[in-house]
């Protein structure tokens, strides 16, 4: 190699050293959260020890101990290798708890599959196998409920372990409270409040993408419904400005703070007091229906086909303020 | 071999000749400083309750802002409300603007943008990030990135929480993206800002604000704490029921402009409109004050 010839060359390699410096000097794109094997499983790291996994049905919310992992419902059975998998790529500790906010198969789906990944430590009789799955004990009566072949459920998604007192509490390097409010989405809910990571799993009383899931079938009021919003509310405490402090992981749908509760228990409580007007009335459901009650809110939360639809939930609020309406007047007499 | 290699070089310096010229027109405009706004029609500090005129708003906000009382503010839940990031350059007040650089370059990676009156400190991403996931927290600034269109900044925000198109009740939905164009002439800024909203709006909601240049203008950060100022529980909402509200009608009578005009919609942008306005039927005059006409 001639002596011009290496120093050609060492210009080549410098224009191109410069060429691939003035694109790597690109300012660091921002690292979102990924699924772990790239399926619709999105993880998301809230805030503390706790995370949000979306896309396995429910939203499923994950508490990462030091020893243990708490886990807040289980998403859909046939989700679960996935699910495992994002839990897994967070910590590999045992997961010893899992929560169910309600009975639906949505929240309760994964029960078997992920309390299997997991051992319950007892302090009294050692370890057994499988994770304690706890909720309130409506929720155990609904899934065992051999005549109402709605809400019956497989025994190996049973809750192990429940609580049939209005507060039931836990711990996991912080203390993990769980409130039972009555007859809000359906008469078996639980909210979980993280305590330190100031995060609070509200399962399906709180879904933003979409009106309030009112399941009169299952116990659920609009009443009970507005309540736990009111106390959801009490519960934050917001950072400044009414941005951040507090977060809610809802049942579906996206990561809030108190503002996003605040215009849904606004909505929730300005079209239940349209109804209720309608109602003393003596409007029929029709007549409700056709006065768009919910107009205004359409747009964000209504949806004329799927599980929850705009008119499923004027049905759910019509029903349930008639059968407040009829016990009242009821006691009257 | 030496053919190839020159090659290579030619397309080498051809390559980072045009980098460093399309990053030399991408930071032509500094619009760092302090700046004081120029008052314009529209950035009205209290609207009229009713006043939806020359707004492309739909009937589903129309219900919305009917049922809307000032109450509202007095909800411990909504007394620290700031303006969004699309509202917040319509109240009046001063403007900061200040870039975040990168240390070893000094390239932008991020403008920064305070406005005076109840907005919050924004960020305005130039690094290309990729939008946060549809599960994230919404923000009142949302998720803004910036790109350089020749010497004006376009400016593309999503991810908002819900704010508002008029502080009168007419709501701005969470599914609302923003556009902005931010326009340097020497001391003077233009902000140009487009709103589409498919839940409250049936038209892009196009405004403008202008600015101009007020070096050693301080602003005060905006720190609010929500505590309770009226004797209400924490769970109420103040509303009015469909049909209700009277305050309506007071903004057609005491300017004297139809009930219709009044209840705004994409027509009464345009000037056309003024043709049908004077066909239409005049409202109601203001009821009398008692005494008003006593000596």
């Amino acid at each position: 190699m001639t002596g011009t010839t290496a120093i050609f060359d060492r210009i080549v390699l410098i224009a191109l050293a410069l060429l691939s410096a003035a694109f790597d000097s690109a300012p660091a794109r921002a690292q979102q959260d990924q699924p772990p094997d790239g399926s619709s499983i999105q993880l998301l790291h809230i805030q503390g020890r706790v995370h949000m996994l979306a896309g396995a049905g429910a939203n499923i919310t994950v508490q990462i101990g030091d020893n243990a992992v708490v886990l807040v419902d289980t998403g859909l059975a046939r989700m679960s290798p996935q699910a495992l998998a994002a839990i897994r790529s967070l910590s590999q500790k045992p997961i010893e708890f899992v929560i169910n906010t309600s009975a639906d198969a949505d929240h309760t789906g994964g029960n078997h599959n992920l309390a299997q990944a997991g051992h319950f430590i007892s302090g009294m009789g050692g370890e057994r196998p499988g994770a304690s799955v706890v909720s309130q004990i409506a929720v155990l009566d609904r899934m065992t409920a051999s005549s109402d072949k709605d809400t019956a459920a497989s025994p190996e998604l049973w809750p192990t372990d429940t609580y049939d007192t209005d507060r039931w509490a836990l711990f996991n390097d912080e203390a993990i409270v769980l409130e039972h409010p009555h007859a809000a989405h359906t008469d078996g809910d639980s909210i979980v409040f993280f305590r330190r990571s100031d995060v609070i799993s509200a399962g399906d009383i709180f879904t933003p993408d979409r009106y309030p899931m009112i399941d009169t079938a299952k116990g659920g009021t609009i009443n009970g419904e507005i309540d736990a919003l009111n106390r959801l509310l009490d519960l934050m405490v917001p950072r400044a400005d009414e941005e951040g402090g507090t977060y809610v992981i809802p049942g579906h749908g996206r990561v809030c703070d108190r503002a996003a509760v605040t215009n849904y228990r606004d909505m929730a409580t300005i079209i239940r007091d349209r109804i209720e007007d309608l109602v003393k009335k003596g409007k029929s459901l029709d007549q409700v229906k056709a006065s768009k009650p919910t107009l205004d809110y359409d747009g964000i939360y209504g949806a004329n086909s799927g599980l929850w639809t705009t008119d499923m939930f004027i049905d759910a609020v019509y029903r349930s303020l008639s059968a407040a309406s009829a016990k009242s007047s009821e006691k009257e007499r | 071999m030496r053919a190839i290699l020159r090659a290579l070089l030619f397309v080498s310096f051809a390559v980072l000749a045009l980098a460093f010229a399309t990053q030399t027109v991408g930071a032509q405009v500094d619009l760092s400083g302090t700046y004081s706004q120029t008052p314009s029609q529209d950035n009205t500090t209290d609207p009229f309750i009713g006043d939806y005129t020359g707004l492309p708003v739909n009937d589903a906000v129309r219900l919305r802002a009917d049922s809307w009382t000032a109450a509202k503010w007095d909800q411990e839940q909504h007394e620290c409300d700031p303006h969004p990031a699309d509202y917040a350059p319509r109240a009046p007040g001063g403007l900061r603007i200040w870039p975040e650089l990168d240390p070893l370059t000094y390239a932008v990676l991020a403008w920064h943008f305070e406005v005076f009156t109840n907005g919050t400190a924004r960020t305005i991403y130039m690094d290309d990030r990729p939008q946060p996931s549809a599960y994230s927290a919404q923000t009142w600034n949302g998720f803004s990135t910036g790109k350089w269109e020749g010497d004006k900044l376009k400016v593309t925000t999503t991810n908002m929480k819900e704010g508002w198109l008029r502080r009168n009740g007419l709501a701005r939905s969470n599914k609302a993206t923003l556009t902005e164009y931010f326009i340097r002439h020497g001391d003077f800024l233009t902000i140009v800002s487009i709103v589409k909203d498919p839940v409250y709006l049936t038209e892009p909601l196009v405004r403008t604000e202008r600015w101009f240049l007020n070096p050693g203008y301080t602003l005060a950060p905006f720190i609010c704490t929500p505590r309770d100022v009226v004797d209400k529980p924490p769970s109420w909402v103040p509303h009015h029921l469909p049909g209700t509200n009277d305050f309506l009608k007071e903004f057609p009578s005491n300017f004297g402009i139809p009930v219709e005009a009044t209840r705004g919609g994409a027509e009464t942008m345009y000037p056309e409109y003024i043709q049908k306005l004077a066909t239409l039927p005049a409202p109601p005059p203001p009821p009398a004050k008692s005494g008003a006409n006593k000596p």
